[in-house]
């Protein structure tokens, strides 16, 4: 039997432009690539040059401190460039792929005979290592660690978010596969949610466990979830992967190669006709939207993802392209006017009176940053027996015994980023918990 | 609208570093900043941000103010004309209690906010919203007769050592507006704690007392309840109407500006302090006779309890931190009154005090929290919702 966690705190922001789950498109990419900067604290080390060729598979940089977690090629072509950022920063290494992709093959072995260190060391090879995060801190798992379980996500929370249920409607197979082999390497659990449990694969593997978790977003992501199942202590790990990543690993394990196509939900206020694209990792996203003057594009979501051009390229972990108008123009008396048709919590604004309302937000800050003030804001948004005003001051004062007992082990930017849309001092929460969990990796490292 | 935007445009080079009024960027800035929202957009993490600022939030106090306001100008019209035996008609009493608020309110804000702006032009920082609600509330607090040079003085000593010493709006211990009050009431007691003090233009000979000073020197209760709840009694501008405080009380709830848990708590703590001292004090004591409701209607007790105890960054910032500091409000105003001979009314000193042991409070909610962190189970599934 599941068991259900109903939370009650949290905010479902609603934006215009879901992705219309009758509309799929093909969207074929002339470039693809794999960025560093997609994986916290990941020193790179270049494992190809420009101009050398590779296959779908084919390792394009590794992590210079476990040089056995290898980043591979989506695609098979001819290393374009690689992209630098400021001080030689490894942003991107780029691929013009082929017409038809070569694949590298892999060895992999039938589901019955697989073992833990088979398994690990496959993906490893293959790349498809980095699709299982670890939890504390957010990173890349480490292979040698002993995770109290690994934690499946079954449904993405965040505005406009896919429903994975479209994402997953051809890959039944591969997810069955891919949950099974990621069972044996930690007690699995998977986290659903009831109206959407048509997601879940017919038969899971032994020794699974289902959750049903309700309520508003943050309740999709993993850190709340885990927090609610088995909450990590100093020491403790527990790993962490996306239903729809869990069926990229199914796929090697049926195909014996890596077979990286994507479906990706386009949304936002400022695209037409929002729906998915099939896609393959690393596309290109000036394939999948429209950017140009006036307007932000957004790998991920409109509150956690990152800020992309159109010649940038889909984030790693991402199937969501965002676009929303951007906010800079300055507004008459903004703050006093009644405010019909604003988005925000606070009741300040009229908006708590049509909760049913879609919004057309953009990136205008709508403030300037302050101090923290107002108290009580953030606990609304955060389904965690943790305190984050606290946790952020710690982190501000760079007390690593205080972060440690306030729960930074047990948040990832993401948790928190409701905490950031909400706040009226317009505190960038987020870089606060991310430069804290840099604090607490080079402390204990 | 295009007329004042390209006004600011086309004024902004001199404001700015090197400008020719350079000095002045901080004033250019707060206005900028008040007129339009600026265009400033996300740069990392969320792209998307909640419409609500702090001048939104403070705004909205300052509107649940108004009503306590407007009422209490015209209370000073009405005991002015009760005192001196003259009539009038709504108007008159309002425009004379106008006439004698307004100054009060010009030269608390001018005095403040010219602090203000002068700290953030030697900080380098933004000009904060915070005064715009404390610069309202200090006349508010005060005796209708206070000479504007103390109202200044007590503002300035406010805001500078209660306030910008420790750098800024957000980072304060004491409510200021209270510490303005506090200043001027140990500074001028004669200015605040006399009788003739709370009627504008009393005549020689005369004198009125506060229902609050009725109870302290056992006299017989010349205002009822009704009066003290609507607010016809002598006492600081804006605290007598309990009915205009309520008022505002209702729109700091329904916006959630207001800590409905300290509000609640105050009051509960008032009132249970209250109906203890009923019983517990022998009936010499002139406050054994004065019932819950007599305690909450009078002096600042429901001002303080809405608009001074709820001020988010002196009150306790925990959840369960508010309910206690609010209920300790409530018994320490009570019991201020009650048990101390030498002033009548305890909110003021209650509310500095429990500001003062917010912070400890909430450093026990945040221990405790952590103590339940580290007992937490390995696994457990059926938790209580959060």
């Amino acid at each position: 039997m599941p068991t259900k966690i109903k939370l009650k705190r949290g905010f479902d922001i609603r934006l215009q432009g879901e992705a219309d789950p009758n509309k799929v498109t093909r969207a074929t990419s002339d470039l693809y690539a794999v960025k560093p900067t997609d994986f916290r604290a990941l020193a790179p080390k270049l494992e190809v040059k420009a101009g050398d060729r590779v296959r779908a598979g084919d390792p394009l940089f590794s992590d210079k401190y476990r040089p056995e977690v290898k980043f591979t090629s989506p695609v098979s072509g001819i290393v374009e460039e690689v992209r630098r950022g400021e001080k030689r920063r490894v942003m991107a290494v780029v691929v013009r792929a082929d017409e038809q992709i070569a694949y590298k093959p892999f060895d992999a072995p039938s589901l019955d005979r697989l073992t833990k260190e088979g398994l690990i060391a496959l993906l490893l090879e293959s790349g498809l290592w980095p699709l299982i995060k670890q939890r504390p801190y957010d990173i890349v798992a480490d292979p040698g660690a002993r995770p109290k379980g690994i934690f499946a996500t079954a449904f993405d929370s965040a505005p406009l978010a896919p429903d994975y249920r479209l994402l997953l409607k051809d890959d039944a197979r591969a997810l069955e596969a891919g949950l099974e082999a990621l069972g044996k390497l930690a007690p699995l659990h998977v986290n659903a949610r009831e109206d959407q449990a048509s997601v879940l694969p017919a038969r899971l593997p032994a020794g699974a466990r289902v959750h049903f978790f309700e309520g508003p977003h943050p309740a999709g992501n993993a850190g709340v979830q885990i927090h609610h199942l088995a909450p990590l202590g100093k020491g403790e790990t527990a790993w962490t992967i996306s239903l729809p990543d869990a069926a990229l690993v199914g796929r090697l394990l049926l195909e014996g190669r890596v077979d990286a196509r994507k479906r990706v939900a386009i949304t936002g206020p400022e695209v037409t006709g929002p729906g998915y694209a099939e896609t393959i990792a690393g596309a290109r996203v000036g394939c999948l939207a429209e950017g140009g003057e006036g307007r932000r594009m957004i790998s991920g979501n409109a509150l956690t993802g990152d800020r992309v051009e159109e010649d940038d390229f889909l984030g790693f972990y991402h199937r969501q392209v965002t676009v929303i108008a951007e906010g800079n123009r300055p507004e008459f008396l903004g703050w006093a006017l009644p405010g019909f048709g604003k988005l925000s919590m606070s009741r300040t604004f009229p908006a708590f009176l049509f909760p049913r309302r879609r919004y057309r937000a953009d990136t205008n800050l709508r403030g300037e940053e302050r101090a923290f003030v107002v108290s009580g804001q953030y606990e609304k948004v955060l389904p965690m027996d943790v305190l984050p005003v606290y946790l952020l001051k710690a982190i501000l004062a760079g007390n690593v015994e205080k972060m440690e007992q306030l729960g930074i082990y047990e948040v990832a930017p993401e948790d928190l980023a409701l905490c950031e849309f909400a706040c009226t001092s317009k505190v960038p929460v987020q870089e606060i918990v991310a430069r804290g969990i840099a604090l607490m990796m080079k402390e204990l490292s | 609208m295009k007329f004042l935007r390209s006004f600011l445009d086309k004024h902004r080079p001199a404001f700015e570093k090197g400008g020719r009024l350079q000095s002045l960027h901080s004033l250019f800035a707060g206005i900028e900043a008040f007129l339009y929202v600026p265009d400033r957009v996300t740069r990392s993490g969320c792209a998307i941000r909640d419409a609500v600022d702090l001048k939104r939030t403070m705004s909205v106090v300052v509107v649940a103010l108004l009503p306590a306001l407007l009422f209490g100008m015209y209370n000073v019209g009405y005991q002015h004309h009760l005192a001196t035996g003259g009539g009038g008609d709504f108007w008159s009493m309002f425009l004379h209690g106008f006439a004698r608020v307004l100054p009060l309110i010009i030269v608390s804000y001018a005095v403040g906010l010219g602090i203000e702006f002068a700290a953030a032009q030697l900080r380098g920082h933004e000009i904060n919203e915070g005064f715009l609600v404390t610069g309202l509330l200090i006349p508010m607090v005060m005796p209708v007769t206070a000479p504007l040079w103390m109202v200044g003085l007590s503002t300035a000593f406010a805001v500078i050592i209660g306030k910008e010493i420790f750098g800024g709006t957000g980072m304060n211990i004491w409510n200021p507006a209270l510490l303005a009050r506090a200043f001027f009431f140990f500074s001028y007691p004669s200015r605040m704690s006399g009788d003739k003090v709370w009627v504008d233009g009393l005549p020689d000979g005369m004198s009125v007392a506060t229902p609050l000073a009725e109870a302290s020197q056992g006299e017989a209760f010349a205002h009822d309840l009704g009066t003290m709840f609507w607010g016809l009694v002598p006492g600081s501008v804006g605290e007598t109407s309990a009915f205009c405080i309520l008022l505002g009380a209702a729109l700091l709830l329904v916006t959630g500006v207001g800590s409905w848990k300290i509000m609640t708590a105050v009051a509960i703590g008032g009132a249970g302090m209250a109906l203890l001292l009923q019983q517990a004090l022998p009936e010499t004591n002139p406050y054994s006779q004065v019932t819950v409701a007599r305690h909450l209607l009078s002096g600042g007790f429901a001002f303080g309890a809405i608009f001074m105890a709820t001020d988010p960054v002196t009150a306790a910032q925990t959840s369960a931190g508010k309910w206690v500091y609010g209920l300790l409000v409530g018994v320490m105003a009570i019991l201020i009154r009650a048990l101390n001979p030498g002033y009548p009314e305890g909110m003021m000193l209650a509310i500095l005090l429990m500001n003062t042991f917010a912070p400890l409070i909430d450093w026990c909610v945040v221990q405790q929290n952590i103590r339940r962190r580290m007992k937490r189970g390995v696994s457990h599934v059926n938790r209580q919702p959060t």
